[in-house]
């Protein structure tokens, strides 16, 4: 660690580009680190869990030397780093083995119902910026006003409600008592299968087809766990927004755009909001990890067919290789995001040295 | 001066609380305290936070001799009733279960979740961060490099997993939540650590012979903990929530205990013809949660007033 | 008193509600700015630059600005909409800011910070404020301006921070130059260069300029008239060339407590304040 410091410290005089080049380095080398201690925790619980995964190969019925004959196969008599090494050289050619239940690969498995929980946690963070960014920079501009309060109020609830209780609710008032919404699922029956799949995103799918009804139907399913997903997202961002936004108004450089004369609408887009913009990258990025938290709880909920209800369903019923192929996928996801926004704020702040 | 405060018979006790001159360091601790609790006590919303979550512990304690039934007695003539239904004020859920007892039984589960992971998680983050931070060199890249690790997570999957591997059950939740939510207090404890640990206090100490044990355990780990307790405090409605969401899917405290996201899972089946089953212990985690999200936004007023508003 | 002021100002009061009651960084002062250099000093927070932001309207709420008169060649300020306030910000009177690390927005280049304030007044179009941004730029003797309008504000030093800050807050001619310490981060050499551009300029332009400073002497060499303030009141007005005639204790301690080299002295004296200036009413700076 040190050493690397030193080093860094000496790079100081090396042209931007090469600054830049050097800093993607040293983050990929923290991702790599990163990604390995998260596969081996994935693989001890996977080692410790209580499931004979030979058993669920082989059956109940199977023989002593069938049985021996599988375990050593599946190299489980060899030692645990050596096992380690095979399980990384698997995960590195995308093999996360069977499916315990339907004998499928699990990364195909994942693959099948990425699309679904992308779409719905996108369509979530659209919603939470739209409204959030908003939201959270009037709140700064008007601090104390009743926005402000509305906003606070808001945020908080947010914080406080359990996802999983306000999509029932959401569900219980907008699609069994209002039937404004479709409900659980991503399609109605008779629509499915109706457009071909290209992107497994339904709402681009039909798009790309220009079929229309399904458009609208997928969209009547998708409106309401998004915005559930979204309101979540929303109170994160809006309360990180109004902060930013809070410690840029009281810098100087404002009262020097003020001098300038222009109107307060420029010196609160162009000025203050120009200045938290990469924050607010980063703030995004992070809210769209946390989602797909959320989307474990939603997704179980609305009977929605993403990669959270998948984990779940392995769950429940020990499938031990997709437990842990879908929590190595939600964690390399979370680690991207945040290299991701990290890299940003380094290449797109002027500031960052 | 200070004398006379405390004899002052028109001053008392809460002049001596006031003081600004201070006779002992017991003594300013306990002005620094009472201020910091006037300047609390002045958040309505915070109080709101506390008297909630004191009632929340009195209804815990007096559990069996508030609810009005016994939160297990199943009565399938019963079942279904809505709320303010003869003898049941919340209704009764699917077995005939009066849905109040046991929501109030249930308050004991969220209160021994809570208080398990409130000790548990700060205690292993304090112990891994005050080492890294105090230790310094590999000792330090190496735990912190850990910590990272977990932090990469989102923390519900990785208790899912966890969960997964060590079966399901209440102990097991609290474990798994625990192992997901030590890494910001091994984080905070670190910082803290390594101010502490450069201060000229520090350094005298040492000159007198304390060996690092003694350091760490002494003089470090006490000026820790006032932001450990607070960072906690914010904490755990996060805590609660993460429970419920493994009690709804099954994972955490099994039936038919009267876990309260376990009665919203098996609520969710009645949901369109029976709201009030999955409604009301939706409800009273939500108003637990959003207690301690209360309770926690006054309490950083209080110690930090550079974010307040 | 036979020309019209370009600037008047009467009974001027800066008021910031705290915890412990109204506090008043500015009490009820008066005075005028004709096309001369008028220098407003006094010790750190007596009040300058908050006199320099009132004349703006820029005292951010909860603080108030109120005056018995603040006019502007005859337009009371004070009636403006902020909407009219913002077309004689910038455009009539401009201010240049205390510190140009802060005061400079870090993530918009020099250039579009330049352009901007020129654009908005004029309505010119990118290549001709590009071409007055680059003139203005010359004008502070700037070497290689086409490199600093590409540049962040950090990539410049202090003193091209402050030529850079004079350089936009003149791109538009204003009648009215607020200059809020320009020069105090600078050193010495960069110092008297800075002040004679200034010094250049509103002479060329016959502007008029308020030079707050701390430093008396450095005033009393460049400006026409000095205004000295304590704690929210002009104890004294003098004409800079007449200064050694002051007569007010604070202004007599002031101007000693520099060495000077040619008289020099065993120890410097420390300036004592006398509690009766607070309340002594405050002298006016009308001609
Ligand atoms: N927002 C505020 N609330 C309360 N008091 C304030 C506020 N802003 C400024 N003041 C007070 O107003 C007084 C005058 O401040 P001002 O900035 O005008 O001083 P100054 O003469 O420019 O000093 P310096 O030489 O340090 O720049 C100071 O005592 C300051 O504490
Ligand atoms: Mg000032």
């Amino acid at each position: 660690m040190a050493l690397a410091e030193n080093r860094g410290a000496g790079r100081h005089r090396l042209p931007r580009f090469q600054r830049i080049l050097w800093k993607i380095a040293r983050v990929l080398g923290s991702v790599v680190i990163t990604m390995l201690g998260l596969m081996f925790i994935t693989f001890i619980i996977g080692r410790v869990m209580p499931v004979d995964p030979v058993l669920a190969v082989v059956g109940e019925r199977a023989t002593n030397e069938v049985y021996q004959q599988v375990y050593h196969d599946m190299g489980l008599d060899r030692p645990l780093l050596v096992q380690f090494g095979y399980y990384i050289w698997d995960v590195l050619h995308g093999d996360f083995g069977m499916s315990l239940l339907n004998a499928r690969p699990v990364a195909e498995d994942i693959r099948r119902v990425f699309p679904a929980t992308f779409e719905l946690a996108t369509l979530g963070v659209l919603f939470g910026v739209v409204i959030g960014v908003p939201l959270g920079v009037m709140a700064a501009v008007k601090r104390g006003s009743w926005i402000d309060q509305t906003a606070r109020v808001v945020a908080l609830i947010g914080y406080s409600m359990p996802i999983f209780w306000l999509g029932l609710m959401g569900l219980l008032i907008f699609y069994g008592i209002l039937n404004w919404v479709g409900g659980p699922g991503r399609l109605d029956i008779i629509w499915e299968g109706m457009v071909p799949e290209r992107t497994g995103m339904i709402l681009l799918d039909s798009l790309l087809a220009g079929n229309w009804d399904v458009f609208k139907n997928a969209f009547s399913h998708i409106i309401l766990p998004a915005s559930i997903l979204g309101y979540y997202s929303m109170a994160y961002i809006s309360r990180m927004t109004r902060s930013f936004m809070l410690e840029q108004l009281s810098a100087e450089y404002i009262t020097t755009a003020r001098v300038k004369g222009l109107p307060e609408r420029r010196v609160i887009w162009k000025h203050a909001f120009g200045n938290i913009r990469v924050q607010l990258i980063t703030v995004i990025a992070l809210s769209y990890a946390n989602l797909l938290e959320g989307a474990v709880l939603t997704e179980t909920i609305f009977a929605w067919p993403g990669l959270g209800s998948y984990i779940t369903t392995a769950l429940l019923s020990a499938d031990m290789n997709a437990v842990l192929g879908g929590t190595v996928v939600v964690g390399l996801i979370f680690v991207l995001l945040n290299i991701f926004s990290d890299l940003l704020y380094q290449v797109f702040d002027p500031r960052a040295k | 001066m200070m004398s006379d405060s405390l004899n002052d018979p028109r001053l008392g006790f809460r002049g001596w609380l006031l003081t600004d001159t201070p006779t002992s360091r017991f003594h300013a601790r306990c002005v620094a305290f009472y201020s910091g609790w006037l300047k609390f006590r002045s958040n309505t919303m915070a109080m709101v936070g506390l008297m909630i979550l004191i009632l929340l512990v009195l209804i815990a304690a007096f559990a069996p001799w508030i609810a009005p039934h016994d939160p297990l007695a199943q009565d399938l003539a019963g079942r279904l009733k809505p709320p303010l239904s003869e003898g049941h004020l919340l209704g009764t859920d699917s077995l005939g279960r009066d849905i109040l007892s046991r929501l109030i039984y249930g308050s004991r589960i969220t209160l021994y979740i809570v208080t398990l992971v409130a000790l548990i998680a700060p205690i292993v983050g304090l112990l891994v961060g005050t080492v890294a931070g105090y230790a310094g060199g590999i000792v330090d890249a190496v735990l912190m490099r850990l910590t990272d690790i977990f932090l990469a997570f989102p923390r519900l999957v990785l208790a899912l997993a966890f969960v997964a591997a060590l079966g399901a059950g209440i102990e097991n939740a609290v474990l798994a939540i625990s192992i997901t939510a030590w890494p910001p207090y091994a984080r905070l404890a670190r910082a803290e650590t390594l101010t502490i640990r450069n201060s000229d206090y520090i350094a005298a100490i040492r000159l007198q012979g304390a060996g690092p044990m003694r350091i760490i355990t002494k003089h470090i780990w006490p000026l820790c903990i006032s932001s450990l307790i607070v960072r906690v405090t914010l904490d755990m409605a996060g805590v609660i929530l993460t429970a419920a969401g493994l009690g709804f899917l099954g994972l955490g405290a099994q039936p038919p205990s009267p876990e309260w996201g376990a009665m919203v899972a098996e609520g969710r089946r009645f949901i369109l013809d029976h709201w009030w089953v999955a409604t009301m212990p939706g409800l009273a985690i939500f108003i637990v949660s959003l207690a301690f999200n209360l309770l926690g936004d006054g309490l950083r007023d209080v110690l930090d007033p550079k974010d307040a508003g | 008193m036979s020309e019209k002021p370009l600037l008047d100002i009467e009974d001027l009061t800066v008021t910031f509600p705290t915890r412990q009651g109204d506090f008043q960084a500015v009490r009820g002062i008066s005075f005028t700015l004709g096309r001369e250099r008028l220098g407003i000093v006094g010790e750190s927070g007596s009040g300058k630059s908050m006199t320099g932001r009132a004349i703006l309207r820029l005292i951010r709420p909860p603080g108030r600005v109120e005056a018995g008169k603040l006019e502007l060649e005859g337009t009371d300020l004070l009636k403006l909409s902020e909407r009219e306030m913002q077309k004689i910000r910038g455009q009539r009177i401009s201010m240049v800011m205390q510190d140009p690390k802060f005061s400079l927005n870090p993530v918009m280049r020099i250039g579009d910070q330049i352009m901007e304030i020129y654009r908005f007044h004029t309505g010119a179009g990118k290549r001709a404020a590009y071409e007055k941004a680059i003139e203005m730029l010359e004008a502070v003797s700037i070497r290689d301006p086409e490199r600093v309008m590409r540049a962040y504000p950090h990539e410049m030093s202090g003193g091209m921070g402050q030529r850079i800050m004079i350089a936009m807050m003149m791109v538009t001619e204003p009648d009215i130059l607020i200059a809020d310490e320009p020069t105090s981060a600078l050193d010495v050499s960069v110092q008297t260069q800075v002040l004679s551009i200034m010094d250049r300029l509103v002479r060329e332009r016959g502007m008029g300029l308020i030079f707050i400073s701390h430093d008396l002497n450095l005033v009393a060499s460049f400006c026409d008239r000095v205004l000295i303030m304590y704690a929210g009141k002009i104890v004294e007005v003098c004409d800079a060339d007449r200064l050694h005639e002051a007569r007010h204790p604070y202004t007599r301690g002031l101007l000693g407590s520099l060495p000077r080299l040619d008289e020099p002295r065993h120890h410097l004296e420390v300036l004592k304040r006398d509690p009766a200036w607070l309340d002594a009413p405050s002298v006016s700076g009308r001609q």
